[in-house]
């Protein structure tokens, strides 16, 4: 049952820098790239999480909040309760993919990198953050044969300045068959609008405010004004997370 | 040959295209989502619950799929009666074209309350008012659901339909109650048009390893498959009391659990938790499946099932 909790013993954690941890857990996880779980921690409280590997299964937790933070005092052995894969995720298609990951977006690329390089894609990532700290895996992107760009605001690493702005020059310079996204709502508002004036295809997992995580409550919806091209009453937990876009060739 | 079925039905002189309602608190929280759900098959839709004053609900986690359906307690979310009434205004502008009746749903914590809430409600010209006074979710809150009790349930019934003026009211029940034909009746003589029975059953479950219960709020209101036999048992119980049309719901996954509730008395059929179970086509998979069965069966109008399984 993918919608009751099931008890998984943490085997490792790693920092990843000072506020991210990379936890793995013991067993693999049945889930296509792009599909999420709900967490929950008993005594605490629940929250999605992206997938970020699926065998075995780990989870990227950066400390954003309570929740977070809370996970980040459990050590190995303990549990987490997971309820899930839940939602829809990315659709793996065309030969030269553009990944574009905000912040902690990068998670569920991660496993989608992996089984296009592992299919003999040519795979582009683009990372972007605020500050550096904010740019997370890209060494796992590099590692499995990603060619990888960042962009922060600061310009602490990679191009000063937003991640759309090396995608506008990735989408120009290169023949692009798809882009894949996760990242905070405004930066996917700026790729949908970008991949429409390009008329490229597009697939972008969306993050909105979970509660049921199983498409009833209603809490998780995207409005068209996030991207116009999205169906009327478009649940993140149900219909998506993940939206793809395809143009009539 | 399919044109010799007809699903259509009238619910106290509202036609709808077929027996299937949105049962309320099911992606009910926006115009766009009940449009949405209009779009995909129901033959009306109900809104989420909405109260005198802003709810978040209550923490995570709200809901889980345990072996023999779903547990949930959201905590009757909404932003309150003043932005719904706008809400639903914009959600009829939708439903219109489609032909799709709209029913608002509210719930307050006093009978004086229930008449203040359905006054601005009745702004939004709803087809139907559903009157939740069994929500098993909101007990620190609000007490013990109006619902437990014929005289409370009544009390509200009265006062609610004395202010909505021509708009005809649903009222919705509660399963856990020794008699919910004698509370049907005492409703209905106060001035309930219409019944929907029945709300979540309170249920609990608990995680062994966390040696807790799932839900933040501890307790939940169970939907889904274990619910079906109880919906059926009340909805015969009610049928039996009264005359005014029942929503039957509780459980519906199937085609043959929607034509179960019709013949156990239910005029019309909500659904819920099917969209979890069948996912977002689950309207139209019930409908063909009610299709086929009557086919089979030489069965005409969809009307014609309703108390079947009384009769004989």
């Amino acid at each position: 049952m993918k919608g009751a909790f099931i008890a998984r013993k943490i085997d490792s954690i790693e920092k990843v820098n000072e506020t991210s941890a990379w936890l793995t857990f013991d067993g693999s996880l049945d889930a296509q790239p792009g599909q999420f779980v709900m967490v929950w921690l008993p005594g605490c409280s629940e929250k999605p999480f992206s997938i970020a590997a699926t065998a075995p299964f780990g989870l990227l937790v950066v400390d954003v909040g309570e929740f977070s933070h809370t996970v980040h005092q459990l050590k190995v052995g303990d549990h987490l309760w997971i309820k899930g894969p839940l939602g829809r995720g990315f659709c793996l298609e065309g030969e030269n993919l553009l990944l574009v990951g905000g912040g902690y977006g990068s998670a569920p690329l991660l496993p989608l990198a992996k089984a296009a390089r592992a299919n003999g894609k040519q795979v582009s990532v683009c990372l972007g953050a605020r500050t550096a700290t904010g740019i997370l895996l890209s060494d796992a992107f590099s590692n499995s044969g990603c060619q990888v760009a960042h962009a922060t605001e600061d310009g602490s690493k990679g191009v000063k300045g937003l991640v759309t702005a090396i995608v506008e020059q990735a989408i120009v310079g290169s023949r692009i068959d798809g882009l894949y996204a996760c990242g905070p709502v405004g930066m996917l508002s700026a790729l949908a609008r970008l991949c429409t004036n390009h008329r490229v295809n597009y697939q972008l997992s969306w993050e909105a405010h979970m509660r049921c995580g199983m498409g009833l409550c209603g809490s998780c919806e995207v409005p068209q004004s996030s991207d116009p091209s999205l169906p009327v009453g478009w649940l993140a937990c149900y219909d998506g997370p993940g939206f793809i876009h395809r143009w009539n060739s | 040959m399919q044109t010799d079925i007809d699903l259509s039905i009238q619910l106290v002189g509202i036609p709808l295209t077929n027996p299937l309602v949105l049962a309320s608190g099911v992606m009910g929280t926006s115009p766009e989502l009940l449009q949405r759900m209009a779009l995909a098959g129901a033959g009306a839709v109900t809104a989420k619950s909405c109260g005198p004053d802003p709810r978040e609900g209550h923490p995570n986690p709200v809901m889980i799929d345990w072996e023999h359906g779903l547990l949930n307690a959201i905590g009757l979310t909404n932003p309150g009666v003043n932005e719904e009434v706008k809400l639903l205004q914009d959600a009829h502008k939708l439903l219109k074209p489609l032909k799709v009746p709209l029913i608002a749903s509210i719930f307050a914590g006093s009978v004086e309350e229930f008449g203040e809430v359905a006054s601005i409600v009745k702004r939004a010209e709803p087809d139907l008012i559903e009157v939740n006074i069994s929500c098993p979710n909101v007990h620190d809150d609000f007490g013990l659901p109006f619902a437990a009790d014929h005289q409370s349930a009544a009390d509200v019934t009265r006062t609610v339909k004395h202010v909505v003026g021509a708009i005809p009211i649903a009222v919705k029940l509660a399963p856990n109650v020794p008699d919910i034909g004698r509370i049907a009746k005492a409703v209905v003589d106060a001035g309930a048009d219409v019944i929907t029975a029945i709300n979540t059953m309170p249920g609990m479950v608990i995680d062994v390893e966390a040696a807790r219960p799932v839900l933040h709020n501890r307790s939940g209101g169970i939907s889904g498959p274990a619910l079906k036999p109880i919906a059926v048992r009340c909805i015969a119980e009610i049928a039996q009391n009264v005359e005014v049309p029942i929503i039957g719901t509780g459980g519906v996954l199937s085609g043959r659990d929607a034509i179960e509730l019709m013949m156990a008395g239910a005029t019309a059929v909500g659904v819920g938790s099917a969209l979890w179970y069948r996912g977002p086509d689950a309207f139209r998979l019930i409908l063909a499946e009610m299709r086929d069965f009557m086919l089979i069966n030489s069965i005409h109008s969809v009307s014609d099932l309703v108390g079947k399984a009384l009769k004989s």
